[in-house]
């Protein structure tokens, strides 16, 4: 290849981890500050490019001078950091005290919001920018053209880190964001004010999001999805870089960079998972990234953020559940055939979500990645019975052969980081699991999935099946509820609450942990092959993102603090989305504003508000 | 509230002309009861499409009501649903279409895999699905069934009316640029079996392959010209193509090549370039302002007055839906799902776009589309030279439908 299309092709890669590397500071800042995985993050990029397509052509009517361009492009990213304010202050300040999970649920609620006010704001159709003036050209470099406002793009940020630095190494505030970040109690100890300094660090993490976005609008439209496009790929950048470090994720920006320029020449179909590739490979070999450090609370006995004391069934509890089974057995005698399928989904639902807390209320191990176990699940039932003609029985028993399988497989690596690598691990595999199910078109059917996953006749009707599926879930919720009391879940806690102290004693903890992953990854799969005979179908979406935030969503409405808050949080999340889908377009912000309010009305989960109604509040931690 | 009042008055301007055209002038309001349809759709997810969808269809239905209904005097009534965009959520609401609204059947969904998902629950339930917007060839070859009917012209014909507009081109080294999900790939894969025979000897030499809605629009523009070839056939929509063409316009991509670009003539993609539309790329499309039947026009203007924009690919097809399904429930004469599909089976429709048969051989409409060449005029760019090719000239011949549908 001759050496100016090398060039060219790794200038663009540069531009390209410029851009990355803005919005990807500003995450990894509030992260190290607040330690809040904000998803919101995306959603401020988007809004930073919305508000520029309409700020900008109102500022180049003026003038077409390049210093409004840029004035208007400053503008929005200033615009967006007020809303960052706006979120800390009307929000995340009111729930710093909860676990720090439910933070993520509440800027989870903020997606949803904001994905449907742009649609109402702006409307549908995407929304082209103007390009830069003066910038609009082409550059000739060694006989190739490389536009002008790219090579622009390039020097942002270098720059960008250059002030960054400036500013975390000479101004008070820098120093506080780096004390906060090394150690957030201490620096509330020593009498820093807390809540401005997060409020200041929102904004400065909120308008690096906007001014991203803002710098895109030359390049790209407008559009409606560009939040969720942006925000995985932001969240590898800041893990593989090291999560609080801006320099790090500057290195991280540029490795993904040049990857994805030389990835689409090599393999033009797969750049997308190459970077879950990459941040799988710098895990394993840099549990904290790669300029990251040790989180404090490693080492230390943290605050627990799970199932504190699993207290059993009282009277009344016990009562509750005998009523809820019976209730779900009597229900196809009368309920109408909609609502027994929306039965039937809860309970699926329910199983996926407990045993996701088995993991995160359980055993302190945040996945973020679960539905790959429940998609691998259904795929292997569905799989067997469409492509070997094997019955629905044998595939069901499959179904978690599958999930326990993959789960063995990748826990083995998952099980030796911890807290958010540990999670951001899980979601690269789960990324990884996807790849394969969407580009292995010969046997997986590619994204179109795999149509004619249905029960075996004796099964077929609604009723029946909904017992079946009854059966398998309140199975399998009771075995692993009996696993959570047992010495083993005990184990689990103990090993979540001290490491150190667990090893101590003598357990060993990666063993325990790799089994517990593996029992959830078997429930999980369970949960997939039924939820494939219900629906007849699976394809990709069911190992996606979106899914995996749907389970987390699940069970922190319903309170990781609970044994059996899962299960009342998927059949809440459930019924909200079921409820507002049939009666409006902007479904989604809905769905986001009852998140909100349940997380600021029941802060420590629905299955928490009823511990705290009983009087049975676990022990306060100071 | 509002938007009722207005879609009213709206209604009253501009459908009586359409309302004559459609159906001949019968006085008689519709009465009796309501023939009930499902229609779900990505309305959240693909609402630059499915809205201004929607409100052809309710033009449509309104028209049809006030000119006397279907199946002698009953009105058409549409039960808009949102599928959530994803097969899990899109089952889901079907089921409550059929069960708890009691439609007749279900019609619409957008993305391929739901419509998949969508055609084989209604295969199981045995129950009409009338696909309208997903393009896969699957939903009527290899995974046809029996209940599972669609309108569009699928991504084979589209491809197919592109590479016949090549005839007589000279380009023989081609590159790809296709979405990575099954849309993009069947494109890439009907072209590269098609274009052999409008330009012999013609040859691949770079296919690139972004993930849908990322496109890293720099580096793919470098390795597809890196491959210098004479012509490239494009298959991105939506954000991807503005970021495409833009970055392809800065870097000279586009000069001195010829372009084969699917859909980018509909407004919904076209109107957001701008004026960086390209000029002199073949695509397919819907130049609304160029179709002079009388009845599109009266359509048109119908269309315009009450919802006061301009027509989209999305707004004809709503439209052309409801003429055909309309046109099947006075031929059926009943809402028994065996009696609609054989109803459906031939059956021809006169529509805004012409004659409209559904073949019974694969369950594919005919509704053809329009190929032309991309023009700039002023700001937006535009159609030229354009012709409307109808899909009966394009479809899979009768031999490999058998071939993939062994029962048909």
């Amino acid at each position: 290849m001759d050496p100016g299309f090398l060039l060219v092709q790794s200038l663009s890669g540069l531009a390209s981890a410029s851009s990355l590397f803005v919005i990807a500071s500003g995450l990894t800042l509030v992260f190290g500050v607040t330690r809040i995985v904000n998803f919101a993050h995306g959603s401020f990029y988007m809004l930073g490019a919305y508000i520029a397509v309409t700020v900008v052509p109102w500022l180049l009517e003026l003038d077409r001078s390049p210093w409004l361009f840029f004035a208007g492009v400053l503008l929005s990213a200033l615009a967006v950091g007020l809303l960052g304010v706006a979120m800390e202050l009307l929000l995340l300040r009111r729930i710093y005290k909860v676990p720090e999970l439910f933070q993520l649920l509440a800027t989870f609620g903020v997606v949803l919001m904001v994905q449907d006010a742009v649609l109402w704001i702006w409307g549908p159709v995407d929304i082209t920018g103007p390009r830069a003036p003066g910038l609009r050209h082409g550059v000739e470099i060694l006989d190739q053209r490389f536009p002008a406002y790219e090579l622009f793009l390039i020097f942002v940020g270098p720059a960008v880190l250059g002030l960054l630095w400036l500013l975390m190494h000479r101004t008070r505030f820098g120093i506080l964001i780096r004390a906060a970040t090394r150690d957030r109690e201490m620096v509330g100890a020593l009498g820093v004010n807390q809540a401005l300094l997060f409020t200041a660090t929102l904004f400065l993490g909120a308008f690096l999001a906007g001014l991203g976005g803002a710098l895109q609008i030359p390049r790209v439209s407008a559009s409606a999805q560009m939040d969720l496009s942006i925000i995985t790929e932001v969240f590898v950048v800041t893990v593989i870089g090291g999560m609080g470090s801006v320099t790090g994720a500057f290195l991280a920006a540029l490795l993904i960079g040049q990857l994805q320029a030389f990835g689409v020449l090599i393999f033009p179909k797969i750049t997308l998972v190459l970077v879950f590739v990459l941040m799988a490979a710098v895990l394993v070999v840099k549990p904290w990234g790669l300029l990251g450090r040790p989180e404090p609370a490693a080492g230390r006995a943290a605050l627990p953020e799970g199932i504190l004391h699993p207290r059993r069934f009282g009277v009344v509890e016990g009562t509750i559940a005998m009523l809820a089974v019976a209730t779900a057995f009597v229900l196809p005698l009368f309920a109408d055939a909609y609502t027994l399928k929306v039965a039937t989904e809860v309970l699926v639902l329910a199983l996926a979500a407990f045993s996701l807390n088995f993991l995160v209320g359980n055993g302190g191990i945040v996945s973020f990645g679960h539905a790959a176990y429940f998609g691998l699940g259904a795929y292997a039932a569905g799989l067997l019975v469409t492509r070997l003609g094997v019955p629905m029985e044998p595939a069901l028993v499959a179904a978690p052969l599958a999930g326990a399988f993959f789960a063995a497989l990748f826990g083995f690596f998952v099980v030796r980081l911890s807290g958010i690598y540990l999670a951001m691990l899980t979601l690269a595999f789960a990324q990884i699991a996807y790849a394969v199910c969407f580009q292995w078109v010969e046997v997986t059917g590619g994204d179109n999935g795999v149509v004619g996953v249905w029960p075996s006749p004796w099964a077929a009707s609604r009723q029946v099946y909904f017992y079946v599926v009854a059966v398998c879930a309140v199975a399998g919720i009771a075995a692993m509820r009996h696993v959570i009391y047992a010495p083993f879940g005990a184990t689990l806690r103990a090993a979540r609450d001290s490491e150190v102290r667990a090893d101590a004693i003598g357990v060993d903890v990666r063993t325990h942990r790799w089994l517990g992953f593996t029992l959830a990854g078997a429930a999980a799969g369970l949960a997939g092959g039924l939820y494939a005979f219900s629906k007849g179908s699976m394809d990709p979406t069911l190992l996606g993102i979106p899914t995996s935030v749907d389970f987390l969503a699940m069970i922190l409405l319903g309170g990781i603090q609970t044994v059996m808050g899962p299960v009342i949080g998927a059949a809440a999340f459930h019924s909200i989305k079921d409820v507002f889908m049939p009666l409006t377009d902007y479904w989604r912000f809905f769905l986001g504003a009852s998140i909100i309010a349940l997380v600021l009305i029941f802060p420590r989960g629905l299955g928490g508000a009823y511990g705290k109604l009983r009087g049975s509040r676990p022990v306060q931690h100071a | 509230m509002g938007e009722k009042a207005i879609s009213r008055r709206g209604a009253l301007v501009g459908g009586g002309v359409a309302a004559a055209a459609l159906v001949g002038l019968r006085p008689a309001r519709a009465q009796g009861a309501p023939v009930r349809i499902g229609e779900l759709n990505s309305y959240s997810r693909m609402a630059a499409f499915s809205v201004p969808y929607r409100n052809a269809m309710q033009l449509a239905a309104d028209t049809i009501n006030r000119a006397g209904g279907v199946m002698g005097g009953r009105p058409l009534e549409f039960i808009f649903r949102d599928d959530g965009a994803t097969p899990g959520d899109a089952v889901r609401v079907a089921e409550d279409l059929l069960t708890r609204e009691n439609v007749a059947f279900i019609a619409g969904t957008f993305l391929s895999n739901v419509g998949l998902a969508v055609a084989d629950f209604a295969n199981q339930r045995k129950r009409l699905f009338f696909a309208t917007e997903p393009l896969s060839d699957a939903i009527t070859m290899a995974q046809g069934n029996r209940y599972t009917w669609r309108l569009r012209p699928n991504t084979y014909m589209q491809t197919r009316m592109l590479t016949e507009a090549a005839r007589g081109q000279t380009a023989r080294r081609w590159g790809i640029v296709a979405p990575n999900y099954e849309y993009g790939q069947s494109a890439a894969a009907n072209f590269k079996r098609l274009i052999t025979q409008s330009i012999p000897g013609a040859q691949i030499v770079v296919e690139q392959y972004p993930a849908l809605g990322r496109v890293d629009a720099g580096a793919t523009v470098g390795a597809l010209s890196q491959a210098r070839p004479d012509a490239i056939f494009n298959v991105l929509f939506g954000p991807d193509l503005t970021a495409f063409v833009r970055e392809g316009n800065t870097r000279g991509l586009f000069e001195r090549r010829l372009v084969l670009s699917l859909l980018s003539g509909e407004p919904e993609y076209m109107i957001p370039l701008g004026d960086e539309c390209p000029e002199g790329w073949i695509v397919t499309g819907y130049p609304w302002e160029q179709v002079d039947a009388p009845a599109h026009r009266a359509y048109v203007e119908a269309y315009r007055a009450r919802f006061n924009e301009t027509p989209r690919m999305g707004s004809l097809l709503g439209y052309v839906t409801v003429e055909v399904l309309a046109n099947l429930l006075n031929k059926a004469n009943s809402l028994d799902s065996e009696a609609l599909v054989e109803a459906l089976r031939d059956l021809r429709s006169d529509t805004v776009t012409g004659p409209v048969t559904m073949r019974g051989l694969d369950h594919q409409g005919t509704m053809g589309t329009w190929v032309g060449e991309t023009v700039l005029r002023g700001r937006t760019g535009a159609m030229r030279n354009v012709r409307y090719v109808d899909g009966a000239e394009v479809m899979f011949p009768e031999a490999e439908v058998r071939a993939a549908r062994p029962n048909a």
